[in-house]
């Protein structure tokens, strides 16, 4: 029991500071910080997050490579997944080696950038969020061992009726791939929501929310457009902005946890059975 | 990789007819290989940049007209001012979070693991590892509300503690603890469930002989999830060298930068804010192939010492 009170005020606390900090009056923060209920209760904080164009931007930024990145990591993913679960595919074990290889030695930090950025010239593009991240090895070999467990013969009646390849991965395979389709696609859209790296690297130039978010918190003094934040009762300030934005990032994630909870953790369980 | 008790199909050959037959398979996996060979295999060719000089006006070059200088890159590395600094920093990073971040997620999960109450239990779980999902800018903007002066701890304590305003080591510590705040819950998860395959029968036993809640961790607990120690462990020690580079970046400052720099870091510095690619390269060549021989002595240590090897 005190245990379970203890672990609740530490991981949770952090996180209602800052929640009570974002929905308090920017001046009163000043004061202090050691709260969790807002002392002067405002929504200002967030009112200037949601119009100003310093982070609606951004905002769209992060929704769209997220939903984007996901759907199309989820077809690529169960696409090639479903050809290497096929063992009469020629090419099954070579394309499994070939890819798997990849799990473990990579090119490392410059030859990568210096592919993406000199290359491929994908500087500043939205593509540099999609592109590079299309396939998580890792996630194909998870959808593979589950495909693997499904039952042949759907796929061997599929065939006889004079379905081709590509029609049974998309009628037969896909709606069977339910619960591990759930799990990849949350590992894909978490990654995607909360990549920080690949817009300081390539994309400053299309910030995501958690990049607007780094650039606040290095910032001391932060270029606040006094005209549009202020209005008659209220004024903001970097911090208590800076704490709006960190509840604004978290709330998807916190909205998809009880299914990252179903699907995240069972899907740990689910790689470690083959490979 | 292939699946166990699973009919191989007999060696074909590939005919022109095969390939035919299975062109939908090829449609839905080339483009993958090409993307793979692309975005994988290039990156892994410009290891070779590790032993040329490179820099922006001759990356276009092609390979054979660049000048190939051996070990240099190496030994400007290593004779670079920052160098001895950033490796002890690595190190130390790397070896607080493989000491501090197991023993924490062990006890964290021990104590778990003796929670009667399943519903609470299941609870806490699910709390602790809420941190895990949250991305490292977020931890990093929270920390520094908690830690930086005149933060929250500074005003529960009452007195200016410079947590993340100390340029000395103090910062390893910092960052090994928030990182321990991020993943300890996470962690945990593989320690519970390697504990949830111990013989419940070996508990009720030492119960009937007297043994108290102490006794039963020491004696069953932990020596039943021995093994999975052993080989977390041999794997961490392999990626000593990769205290990751996001993390220090974000919760470094102009103060404290002197102990936050480690080598990804240190690569990027030199590769591409210096724009000496060859260098950066080589820097990490050098952490991967460090990295490796790391595992392997790990990996051969516990085998000498009778434990379960990873390899």
């Amino acid at each position: 029991m005190y245990f379970f009170a203890l672990i609740l005020l530490v991981t949770l606390y952090p996180f209602l500071n800052v929640l009570g900090i974002s929905l308090n009056d920017a001046m009163d923060t000043l004061k202090g910080i050691n709260f969790v209920i807002p002392r002067k209760f405002t929504l200002s904080n967030y009112t200037y997050v949601f119009t100003s164009n310093d982070f609606i931007q951004p905002f769209i930024t992060s929704v769209m490579r997220t939903v984007i990145g996901t759907a199309v990591s989820l077809v690529c993913t169960t696409m090639l997944a479903y050809t290497l679960s096929r063992r009469d595919f020629v090419f099954h074990k070579l394309f499994t080696v070939i890819f798997v290889v990849t799990m473990y030695v990579s090119g490392g930090l410059i030859p990568e950038y210096l592919l993406i950025m000199r290359t491929l010239k994908l500087g500043n593009n939205f593509l540099v969020y999609i592109l590079p991240s299309i396939l998580w090895v890792y996630n194909v070999i998870l959808v593979r061992s589950y495909m693997d467990g499904l039952p042949a013969a759907l796929q061997e009646a599929a065939k006889l009726d004079g379905a081709n390849d590509f029609q049974i991965w998309a009628q037969i395979i896909m709606p069977l791939c339910t619960p591990v389709i759930a799990t990849v696609g949350l590992y894909y859209a978490v990654g995607q929501w909360n990549s920080f790296m690949d817009t300081y690297l390539y994309a400053k130039n299309i910030p995501t929310l958690q990049y607007k978010l780094y650039e606040i918190m290095n910032q001391a003094t932060m270029q606040v457009d006094i005209h549009s934040a202020t209005n008659a009762t209220s004024t903001v300030t970097p911090t208590s902005i800076r704490m709006a934005v960190t509840i604004v990032a978290t709330v998807p994630i916190i909205v998809v946890y009880p299914f990252l909870q179903k699907y995240f953790v069972g899907g740990m369980t689910l790689g470690s059975v083959k490979d | 990789m292939a699946g166990k008790g699973k009919v191989k199909p007999k060696k074909q050959k590939i005919t022109m007819n095969l390939l035919w037959r299975q062109r939908y398979l090829l449609l839905m996996s080339v483009p993958f290989v090409v993307w793979l060979f692309i975005f994988k295999y290039i990156p892994l060719w410009g290891w070779t940049m590790a032993f040329q000089e490179v820099k922006p006006a001759t990356f276009s070059l092609p390979i054979w007209e660049r000048t190939f200088v051996g070990l240099e890159n190496f030994m400007t590395a290593f004779k670079d001012r920052l160098f001895t600094q950033t490796m002890i920093n690595t190190v130390g990073t790397g070896i607080l979070d493989i000491a501090i971040g197991t023993f924490a997620a062990i006890a964290f999960a021990v104590l778990l693991n003796e929670m009667k109450f399943l519903r609470l239990k299941k609870l806490t779980q699910t709390i602790s590892y809420l941190p895990h999902f949250v991305s490292w800018v977020i931890v990093a903007s929270i920390a520094k509300n908690f830690l930086n002066d005149g933060g929250v701890l500074d005003t529960i304590f009452g007195t200016n503690l410079h947590l993340m305003s100390t340029n000395s080591p103090l910062i390893w510590v910092v960052i090994t603890l928030i990182n321990c705040w991020k993943e300890m819950g996470w962690n945990a998860i593989i320690y519970l469930s390697s504990m949830a395959g111990i013989d419940p029968g070996l508990y009720e036993a030492a119960e009937i002989d007297g043994a108290n809640r102490f006794q039963r961790i020491w004696h069953i607990t932990l020596p039943g999830i021995r093994p999975t120690i052993v080989v977390l462990l041999i794997m961490s020690i392999g990626s000593v060298l990769n205290a990751g580079m996001e993390r220090q970046m974000l919760l470094s400052n102009a103060i404290v930068e002197d102990h936050t720099m480690v080598l990804s870091w240190f690569a990027y510095k030199r590769g591409i804010g210096n724009s000496n690619y060859g260098l950066g390269t080589a820097i990490g060549v050098f952490q991967s192939v460090v990295s490796v021989t790391l595992l392997l002595i790990a990996n051969k240590i516990a085998g000498l010492l009778g434990e379960d090897r990873l390899i």
